[in-house]
């Protein structure tokens, strides 16, 4: 096994132990045990690797997808399953569900803003923000030398009257008038699909 | 592409379906056969309804949702381009490898996206190819800290109705 490999069997066996003790389903981790993870850890690894991919892509929409799944990347329908709820445990996937094309349903008024705010007022607005239901993304970004905006926020709304007044009441609420901002609503959306961050399959 | 209509095509277990699965997938042999039994459907119905919404472009897929900063490595993008060359510009970046998202924002910088990558180096490969390609500087924008990302929120039925 070689250090790094070691290191992430490490990490999948306590992540196994927290997920037990912290009330994931004992017959969903079984699926993980040390059996599962025996065999070459290159070829281990790819096919870890391979079903990442997979899930970027999405499950088939047929009876049983992790089976398909299992057959796609040479795991087991156990595997397959305990992986993502480890994945989901361990924080690398946020859901699995239904991704939701916003703009096909008629949320077509999506405004990035983006603030000037003095570096130690970022936390404090950015989680006062963030907490804000009509926000639906809010993060800190580095500035550039003709981009000083450090902090951004997401509205997707219905209409466009709805969203800007929304964005007064958030200047108001959090006392931002003298806070240089810009708003940027979205035109057209040219490409809108999942990250694709898995490696090329050797 | 307008949304008239789009809406009024999803009746009430469309939209129960909607609003109760864009997460908590159930991780059981026939997860379909689950969802469809809290909706009081048939599995065989459930998955027609998914496949009708992913040909309706309403969802882009059944999946999992990667958290960016565990993922692997991306960053948020800008570009200023004349008017003239906005199309040929987005199709461009549309078509680099790892792009999720593309807009057009109405600012001097009007073209935003998210490149996607395994790892840093490939990350910044890809950017470098791309500005090459587009002859116009990246305003590239790394983030420091994420307060919210959740893009699985209520769906605002009746003004999506009204609208």
């Amino acid at each position: 096994m070689t250090e790094a490999s070691a290191g992430r069997f490490q990490g999948l066996s306590q992540g196994l132990s927290q997920g037990l003790s912290q009330g994931l389903s004992r017959e969903l981790l079984e699926g993980l045990s040390e059996h599962a993870l025996a065999g070459a850890p290159h070829e281990q690894d790819w096919r870890h690797t391979r079903l990442r991919a997979c899930l970027e892509q999405g499950l088939p929409l047929v009876p049983e997808p992790f089976k398909a799944l299992a057959e796609e990347t040479g795991l087991s329908v156990g595997e397959v399953r305990a992986l993502i709820g480890y994945w989901q445990h361990s924080g690398l996937i946020k859901r699995v569900g239904l991704v939701v094309r916003h703009r096909s349903l008629g949320l077509t008024a999506n405004a990035m803003v983006v603030w000037n705010l003095p570096d130690e007022r970022v936390d404090e607005v950015g989680r006062r923000l963030a907490s804000e239901p009509q926000v639906t993304l809010c993060y800190q970004r580095l500035r550039r030398p003709d981009w000083p905006y450090n902090l951004y926020c997401m509205i997707h709304g219905v209409r466009r009257e709805r969203v800007e007044a929304q964005i007064t009441a958030l200047i108001q609420r959090h006392a931002l008038e003298h806070v240089e901002h810009q708003i940027l609503f979205s035109r057209r959306a040219y490409c809108q699909r999942g990250g694709r961050f898995t490696p090329e399959m050797p | 592409m307008t949304s008239d209509g789009l809406v009024a095509c999803l009746d009430d277990v469309d939209r129960r379906l909607l609003d109760r699965y864009q997460r908590g997938l159930p991780l059981v042999e026939r997860p379909y056969a689950a969802m469809a039994e809290s909706l009081g459907v048939t599995e065989q119905a459930l998955i027609e309804r998914l496949t009708r919404l992913t040909e309706m472009g309403i969802i882009g897929r059944v999946g999992a949702v990667f958290n960016h900063r565990q993922a692997g490595a991306s960053e948020l993008v800008a570009v200023s381009v004349p008017d003239h060359r906005r199309e040929a510009v987005a199709a461009i970046i549309s078509a680099c490898p790892g792009v999720n998202h593309n807009y057009w924002r109405e600012h001097r910088y009007n073209l935003w996206f998210v490149v996607t990558a395994p790892d840093d180096t490939s990350l910044e490969l890809r950017l470098t190819r791309l500005e090459a390609q587009l002859h116009t500087p990246l305003l590239r924008l790394p983030m420091v800290q994420s307060f919210h990302i959740d893009l699985a929120f209520a769906l605002p039925w009746t003004e999506l109705e009204d609208a």
